[in-house]
């Protein structure tokens, strides 16, 4: 691509020259989000303490099933529970069951003007920028978290490379999903103006069915089905069963597939909606 | 080479619609405006809260959808070509942050670089320029969140301007500044300007903003121009003029029917008149002159005419069609 009509002494650079060049806007976009949640460490401390009450209360309750159901319950052994307990403790930090975004206060003041006015793709640099930040959260908030539970309760490990490196796979597309689709809770705004409600609605509903307080398959069968209609199990109940091993070989592979093919169609609705939303935009404020 | 104006829009329209309590209403933010900038212009964009100016800046950049009518910049259909736009135009808008709030100010830089494809060298070259010339250097290494107003809309400006854009839009830049920052400000804008040729379009309420940096002013008022033409043109129409402060050595009956003069007023029983200067080519020497035979004149000043108040009058006044000339 030219610009024509410009002197050589003004060119402009002519956009991406490659697929790598084309990807450099986001990857960089992507690590001033790592590197925005790093400046917070000490907020997320305060997070991990939360989290780690919590990961011994319910370790306490769920163990104690286990132990009454005689060492299996809802297919969970004790080992795979205390995994569930705090992994989805430590992943907590990092995959989005709350629901809030930066963007959403960005659509409701107007600043989200500033994104559009920037010659990247809204929702890729949105989803990008929010997924660097969660990502940077395992290390203050995940990583400690698992450290706990092995070292109090004792935990399941992967058993080999390749299925670690398929829970790591897993855990990023959860986090992915879960940060998409709240994208798609802050661009209800481009209508809703205000996203309260559906922001309340979400926290409720995705923890719930995406298996934080008990694993879902202890949910009855029409409640199981409803989760498994929505994208939240993959958030965070599919990485916990690849790591732990309760799923294993081709099935953990499917439920990989599985968050792959939510990923896509969560992605697929964000870029419509914001395509549809943008010529909707007011754009509050002067 | 064809001159393609930077800026074309014609019979822009945009309304919204308000709710009041149960009952709608609909408001003609932008109704049918002509707007033509052309390269290497400098226009500042003036008028009321509530005019249309930062509509006319959102339909030009394609944030907004335009209700009716047609815009082009940089050749380009703002809304169906947003990221080519982008990557021609840069903009300020004074109240609101594009930087990255948490980071210190160089990430900003480093960031907007990758967006915009620069290549290693270009980004080094162009950053260090930025930074010399709107005197960064000090607090690079400082989170945006807290810098100064006054070096923070000097970083904004540096970020809107990284890409080297054709056009640079800036609505209310010097909003809360104080008179240093404000003149820094402009010294870099006419700066940026002779180096690069670049197209600037200013909106502003600072009539010094208008003055020092704008070849011409475009008048909005209730969403269609109201004026358009030189600063001293808009001066003329609003029917406001130099005036003339005599202080004289006695009281003096009211100095009326000086040539080129209309008598304004008195003080302190004629101690102290004043005399606009109403006909062209009239001087304060040839006014000093006639006067001088009818009174001792001890002290003088000139006051110019203050734009404000011009925009003000005009306003008043103009309730016909628009005239679009000077």
């Amino acid at each position: 691509m030219s610009v024509t009509g410009v002197p050589a002494s003004r060119a402009r650079p002519p956009g991406p020259s490659g697929p790598v060049e084309a990807l450099r806007p986001y990857w960089r976009i992507f690590v001033a989000g790592v590197r925005e949640q790093a400046r917070y460490v000490a907020a997320t401390l305060g997070g991990l303490l939360a989290n780690t009450v919590f990961g011994l209360l319910k370790s306490a309750l769920l163990l104690a099933a286990v132990a009454s159901a005689g060492g299996s319950f809802g297919g969970y052994t004790a080992p795979q529970m205390a995994t569930y307990v705090w992994l989805g403790q430590g992943l907590l930090g990092s995959v989005d069951l709350f629901g809030r975004s930066a963007l959403a206060g960005r659509v409701k003041d107007g600043s989200v003007a500033l994104d559009f006015l920037r010659p990247v793709d809204v929702q890729a640099a949105a989803v990008v920028s929010e997924v660097g930040r969660r990502v940077f959260a395992l290390l203050p908030r995940g990583v400690p978290s698992v450290l706990i539970g092995a070292v109090f309760v004792g935990m399941a490990v992967p058993a080999s490379p390749p299925v670690l490196l398929l829970g790591a796979l897993s855990i990023l597309l959860g986090i992915t999903l879960s940060v998409a689709t709240v994208y798609l809770v802050a661009v209800s705004g481009f209508w809703l103006v205000d996203t309260r409600g559906v922001q309340t609605f979400y926290m409720v509903v995705s923890g719930f069915l995406a298996g934080l307080f008990v694993p879902i398959t202890l949910f009855p069968d029409w409640l199981l089905v409803l989760a498994w209609s929505t994208p939240f199990p993959a958030m965070l109940m599919f990485p916990i069963d690849v790591v732990s091993g309760r799923v294993g070989g081709w099935s953990a592979v499917g439920l990989v597939g599985a968050q792959l093919g939510w990923l896509t169609l969560v992605l697929v609705v964000g870029q419509v909606a914001t395509r549809a939303g943008r010529r909707r935009l007011e754009v509050q404020g002067g | 080479m064809t001159e393609q104006p930077i800026v074309e829009a014609r019979g822009l329209t945009r309304d919204f619609r308000v709710r009041e309590g149960l009952r709608r209403r609909v408001v003609h933010a932008v109704a049918g405006l002509d707007l033509r900038v052309d390269a290497g212009e400098a226009v500042g964009y003036i008028g009321a809260n509530g005019a249309g100016k930062s509509t006319t800046i959102k339909m030009l950049t394609g944030i907004l959808v335009p209700t009716s009518g047609s815009v082009l910049t940089c050749g380009l259909e703002p809304v169906r070509d947003r990221r080519r736009l982008a990557r021609q135009v840069g903009v300020v808008f004074g109240q609101r942050s594009q930087l990255w709030w948490d980071l210190p100010l160089r990430e900003s830089f480093r960031i907007l670089a990758a967006i915009h494809h620069l290549g290693r060298e270009q980004e080094r070259a162009r950053t260090d320029e930025l930074v010399e010339r709107m005197e960064l250097g000090g607090f690079l290494t400082t989170p945006v969140r807290q810098l100064s107003l006054g070096q923070r809309m000097r970083a904004e400006v540096a970020a809107a301007l990284l890409h080297s854009p054709d056009l640079v839009i800036l609505d209310e830049p010097t909003i809360g500044l104080d008179v240093l920052s404000k003149q820094r400000l402009r010294e870099f804008l006419v700066e940026e300007r002779r180096a690069h040729g670049t197209t600037l379009l200013l909106t502003t309420h600072d009539m010094g903003d208008v003055e020092r940096l704008c070849d011409r002013v475009v008048l909005v008022d209730h969403g269609t121009v109201a004026y358009e033409g030189t600063l001293g043109g808009l001066a003329r129409r609003a029917d406001a003029h130099r005036v003339l402060v005599l202080d004289l050595a006695e009281p003096t009956p009211d100095l009326l029917g000086v040539p080129g003069t209309t008598h304004e007023g008195s003080e302190a029983g004629g101690l102290r008149q004043r005399l606009a200067l109403v006909g062209e080519g009239t001087t304060v020497a040839s006014v000093l002159a006639a006067v001088s035979s009818r009174a001792e004149v001890l002290d003088l000043s000139v006051a110019e005419p203050d734009v404000e108040d011009v925009v003000r009058r005009l306003y008043a006044s103009r309730r016909e069609p628009p005239p679009t000339d000077e």
